[in-house]
């Protein structure tokens, strides 16, 4: 048995997770998706800044489109930190193609005119 | 003197839900006043996930949810100074705002929307006892420096308050390459959601003191020492048990206050949220002025504010086409047994028209609780919870119909299984 909080709303679910991988105390059914996949394989969306050359801001923010693995989130700032991109820059425009090859793009969360 | 409508002070989430509300609702005669260079307010340096579950149904980090609204605001031509500060509200509802190119503007508005948010309790206000070195910003202020304008305050960083920028800027903080050494909070519980518990704090294996505070602080000209201890249920600091931590940073997430500054001059009463008193209509003591967002009283999710702007937003219009009465039957609502606060404080039960929605907090956490909402003596709804926290933010809609009209007095009361 495991316990666990659930991070995927505000909401705040207080899971409990069996052996076999059976999901309780959820109240809506992504709950038992993110215990399931916390237990065997954690992932986390990354959201951070990058450099941008631009007359309007010094930082462009950005997410991974998708949750990176867990143990990848560090990694992947080494990457985001020596990123610079130059303005003008759209939301959802991909920032880092692919990272490390898992499929995942690290896209602006920001527009950004010039 | 020019005039409009609709003027909405502030034009963060609240400002722009409510101008869009007010405009699909047929009003035109718009003008938000907003004191930064952009549309959007503090969502701006929110840049993590999370906003947006309720109203778009999907996980927006702070900048994507704004972008939503300040597009929507473009393309139905709603009218707003950007870089304008508001210096004053009159009684009679004449807005005076400055900016570099206009000068001091002075606007007659029929209604006002306050909409400003809120601002954080600082070093001052929580009063830290020992030196008074730099080194010690409150959460949203380093999320400022690093977010938008790419500085990292310090590296080796302690936190006072477990409110959710504190939780936020933990996580952030560590991600940039500083060390976190740990979050304080006075209270038994935490003041932030679960969630960012999980998320920004066990997930990098950083510790949450509850009911610890800091004694001293230590720093001749920049912060060297943060030492903090236990307190017992008096909030009085437990002998023995001081921890030191050598940081360079101290981040106060120690709450939000309403920004209510241009009602002080007003014969608008302050309610114990530290924001305007409401009616059902988010109206306030003055017909025609009215508050939402954190200005009103501070909330946890964005979405709500969203929601809680087009109630104003409805207010208002309903007020500038002569339907807001304000006769026939009054309540008064109070907050009973385990409730800090409720809004709306006032409800003219006639001028509701379907649904009437309260908003409260619990003063501390319960398990298997059951809240009630009374009309005088008889309870009008009941609601069973397996837990409720200080810091979410219950909602409760009620049908109209509901009330009876036989008493004066509404209660939100809960009350734990034994």
């Amino acid at each position: 048995m495991k316990e666990l909080i659930c991070i995927i709303c505000p909401r705040g679910c207080h899971l409990t997770v069996d052996d076999e991988l059976n999901v309780s105390g959820n109240t809506c059914p992504r709950g038992a998706v993110y215990a399931k996949q916390e237990l065997t394989h954690p992932t986390r969306t990354l959201t951070s800044t990058v450099r941008v050359v631009s007359e309007l801001e010094a930082m462009l923010p950005v997410k991974s489109n998708k949750p990176l693995p867990k143990e990848k989130i560090f990694e992947a700032m080494e990457v985001i930190n020596k990123t610079c991109v130059k303005a003008p820059i759209k939301i959802g425009d991909v920032v880092i193609k692919n990272i490390f090859g898992l499929d995942v793009d690290i896209v602006a969360t920001k527009n950004i005119l010039r | 003197m020019i005039k409009k409508r609709l003027v909405i002070i502030g034009g963060g989430s609240a400002g722009m839900a409510a101008a869009i509300k007010a405009y699909e609702l047929g009003e035109r005669d718009i003008l938000i006043i907003e004191k930064n260079n952009y549309l959007g307010g503090i969502l701006n340096q929110c840049i993590h996930n999370g906003f947006g579950l309720h109203e778009f149904k999907e996980e927006l980090t702070g900048p994507e949810f704004m972008s939503r609204f300040s597009k929507k605001v473009d393309e139905l031509g709603i009218e707003y100074r950007l870089n304008s500060n508001v210096l004053n509200i009159s009684d009679d509802k004449v807005v005076t705002y400055t900016n570099s190119k206009e000068g001091v503007v002075e606007v007659k508005a029929d209604a006002i929307i306050l909409s400003a948010g809120c601002y954080e309790r600082n070093a001052g206000a929580i009063q830290i006892p020992g030196d008074r070195p730099s080194g010690v910003y409150t959460a949203g202020q380093a999320q400022l420096f690093v977010n938008c304008y790419g500085y990292l305050v310090g590296k080796r960083v302690f936190i006072l308050g477990s409110g959710d920028i504190g939780l936020i800027m933990a996580r952030r903080m560590t991600l940039e390459g500083a060390k976190v050494l740990g979050v304080a909070e006075l209270m038994p519980y935490s003041a932030g959601l679960n969630r960012n518990i999980v998320q920004c704090l066990k997930d990098f294996d950083i510790p949450l003191y509850l009911s610890h505070t800091v004694k001293k602080i230590e720093g001749k000209s920049h912060l060297e020492k943060v030492t903090i201890a236990k307190v017992d249920e008096k909030m009085n600091f437990i002998e023995g048990t001081e921890m030191s931590f050598d940081v360079d940073t101290l981040l106060l997430s120690v709450g939000l206050l309403p920004n209510v500054d241009l009602f002080n001059k007003l014969p608008i009463r302050i309610s114990r949220t530290r924001g305007a008193v409401v009616n059902q209509a988010m109206e306030s003591d003055i017909r025609g002025i009215f508050a939402c967002g954190n200005v009103l009283h501070v909330h946890d999710l964005v979405d709500y504010v969203v929601e809680e702007a087009r109630e104003a937003a409805e207010g208002a219009v309903q007020y500038l086409n002569g339907e807001l009465k304000h006769e026939g039957h009054v309540y008064e609502v109070s907050p009973g047994n385990g409730i800090g606060y409720v809004v709306p404080q006032l409800v003219y039960i006639d001028d509701v028209k379907e649904k009437l929605s309260f908003k409260f907090r619990v003063r501390k956490p319960f398990k298997d609780v059951t809240i009630y909402i009374k009309e005088g003596e008889k309870v009008i709804k009941k609601l069973f919870k397996p837990a409720i926290i200080p810091s979410e933010m219950e909602i409760v809609k009620l049908d109209k119909s509901l009330f009876s009209k036989e008493a004066n007095e509404i209660s939100v009361y809960v009350e734990e299984k034994k």
